[in-house]
């Protein structure tokens, strides 16, 4: 390619291009390692990535509440749980098929978060994120009630059974579920970037932006935003569902408070507002536990807390920052040959 | 013959009738009526306080009158919800640019032809047909807003970063985008440098002229609102003062007297 004689305007054209060549290339990158990866580590290592993509996709689904539509949540384990409860139920009592929860559990927690943020439309801010923390304390303690028993199974919750690969493919159950998983975040994540760049997400970032400009625009503001919490809490659903059928157990312990928090430090750490840095403060939250227990034992928890301050400090804003980093350093290097 | 004339004598389009506005002990609005023609100026002027954004934020349906009335086309605004506004047809900007800061100029414009189009979540999330034959005329329209404002330049650039006088442009695009019948200007010159405000009127003039769009403009700038208004109302704490062709509103005394007791920054 020839440099030389550019002017001004075929420069522009060609930033452009190298911003899109650079976020391409990334991005095949990206789906390769995914796609390649599992053929090369153990089972146990599989799963762990297994769960980092669900993790991913509750943190993507907070993204799309946080970053999209300005509305915070503390409450995602909540959803969460009601999506891995719906899948587990669904399975083990009425005995359907595990592909066929992930839609039922959408639709349940799309009802559930719509009902949520109806209410929550009175609050934001620091309000809105004690209103769904309250929920996310509320959530284990409901499913240990006993009029619910005999479905959750209460305290001892439900063992779930692990589906084979289909058409007998040679693979093993941990594989099969690691690329079934791959291929849910990959549809929602193209969910939530068509959602972004349309006349849905506009409107909910335009309430983010400015709530009475919106509103003087036409955008009805309790519509998009219980909107936001249905198709948040949805999303949020069937990363439990998923859970659920990969770890093979639901139990009310297992969503606590502390995987809301998880969840948002996650989102914290990917950067607030930036879908592609879900994989990456999922990592975060799914991984650096193992380093911190591995620096120190007894003290895990406070070498994983001093890991988090490092990181806010360095990258406030999160994975957004070294990726938009990196790609500078790429267009420089592509500048230069 | 501009659209002003041939329309004389029909109904106004917009009739503010006897509407009060109170803020606990502030009487913010004092029962003031005027009527707005199809295809007029109309300047909006007084001194700081008057209740000027506050009539703007009742014809947005942002506060409600606590009596009076304010008819569109003879029908009353005041039974609509706020998200209605653009639908039948009045579009503002702000005294202070209020504008999607983290979005780029076309998607600020994009959002102001929300009330225009009609794609749900659903079909949004999965790109279906009819969606992405909206959103590509939706991109044409936004596009050609740009262009008629000149602001193709700084298209995909997010507003933060623009100056001032750019983001008003914006902000206008964005209220064009609605294609509204009414287009509330709320001191559309604040900030401007003297070239700007001269080029504003101009501009104003145009989309009057070119799409016609009927304006109320508040505005400060007396220069500007008597060279473009054809019909000036004045207030004054509330109430109406003064209201006619503006060098007869300009030299009333009453209006002379206000401006002097307490304005002139
Ligand atoms: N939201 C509000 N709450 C309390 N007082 C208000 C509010 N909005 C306007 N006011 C008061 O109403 C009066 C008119 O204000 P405003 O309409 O902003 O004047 P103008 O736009 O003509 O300068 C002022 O005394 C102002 O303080
Ligand atoms: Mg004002």
């Amino acid at each position: 390619m020839s440099t030389i004689q550019e002017t001004v305007a075929p420069a522009a054209a060609a930033r452009v291009t190298i911003r899109r060549s650079v976020s391409t290339i990334a991005q095949i990158v990206v789906l390769l390692l995914l796609l390649a990866t599992p053929l090369f580590v153990k089972n146990f290592v599989i799963f762990q990535l297994t769960m980092w993509l669900v993790y991913a996709i509750a943190i993507m689904a907070l993204n799309l509440l946080t970053g999209g539509s300005g509305q915070f949540s503390l409450g995602q384990s909540a959803f969460y749980a009601l999506g891995a409860y719906t899948s587990a139920i669904l399975m083990e009592h009425a005995d359907v098929n595990y592909v066929l929860t992930l839609p039922a559990s959408a639709l349940v927690c799309f009802v559930a978060g719509v009902l949520f943020g109806l209410p929550a439309l009175r609050l934001s801010g620091v309000y809105l994120a004690l209103a769904t923390f309250a929920l996310a304390t509320a959530m284990p303690q409901l499913l240990k009630l006993g009029v619910f028993e005999s479905w959750t199974g209460g305290v001892q919750g439900l063992v779930v059974t692990k589906p084979d690969a289909p058409f007998h493919l040679p693979i093993s159950q941990d594989m099969w579920l690691y690329y079934f998983t791959l291929l849910v975040t990959l549809l929602i994540y193209a969910a939530s970037v068509n959602l972004l760049n349309s006349r849905t997400g506009r409107a909910m970032m335009a309430i983010r932006d400015n709530e009475i400009a919106a509103s003087a625009l036409g955008v009805n503001l309790p519509l998009y935003k219980t909107l936001a919490f249905g198709i948040s809490a949805a999303f949020t659903g069937i990363a439990g569902a998923l859970g659920a059928i990969v770890v093979q157990f639901v139990a009310p312990d297992g969503y606590t408070i502390q995987l809301a928090i998880a969840i948002f430090l996650g989102m914290v750490v990917g950067g607030v507002g930036w879908l592609p840095g879900s994989l990456a403060g999922s990592a975060f939250i799914v991984f650096v536990p193992n380093v911190a227990e591995n620096i120190s034992k007894g003290l895990s928890g406070a070498v994983f807390g001093a890991l988090l301050i490092v990181v806010i400090f360095v990258v406030p804003h999160g994975a957004r920052q070294v990726a938009l980093y990196g790609e500078a350093l790429a267009k420089k290097f592509l500048k230069n040959n | 013959m501009t659209p002003s004339q041939d329309m004389q004598g029909s109904e106004p389009l917009l009739s503010v009738r006897g509407v009060c506005v109170t803020f606990g002990g502030i009487v913010a609005l004092n029962g003031v009526s005027f009527d707005l023609r199809r295809g007029h100026i109309l300047g909006l002027i007084g001194p700081n306080g008057a209740g000027k954004t506050t009539l703007f934020n009742c014809l947005s349906r942002l506060y409600q009158p606590s009596q009076g009335d304010i008819l569109l086309e003879g029908k009353s605004i005041l039974k609509q919800p706020p998200h209605r506004i653009p639908d039948i047809g009045i579009g503002r900007t702000f005294q202070n640019v209020a504008l999607f800061h983290n979005l780029s100029v076309l998607d600020n414009i994009r959002v102001g032809a929300h009330s225009r189009t009609t794609s749900d979540a659903m079909s949004d999330m999965l790109k279906l047909p009819w969606a992405r034959r909206e959103e590509r005329a939706l991109d044409k329209r936004a596009r050609d807003i740009a262009d008629y404002l000149d602001l193709l330049e700084v298209a995909e650039r997010p507003v933060a970063g623009l100056p001032f006088g750019t983001q008003k442009r914006v902000e206008l695009g964005r209220a064009l985008a609605a294609e509204p019948k009414i287009l509330l200007l709320d001191e559309p010159a604040g900030g401007l440098n003297h070239e700007e405000v001269h080029a504003l009127g101009d501009l104003i003039r145009k989309i009057r002229d070119q799409r016609g769009i009927t304006v109320l403009l508040v505005e400060h700038h007396m220069g500007l609102v008597m060279s473009i208004a054809d019909h000036v109302v004045a207030l004054n704490f509330g109430k109406k003062l003064a209201e006619g062709p503006p060098a007869a509103v300009q030299s009333d005394p009453d209006v002379i007297k206000a401006y002097l007791g307490s304005k002139d920054a």
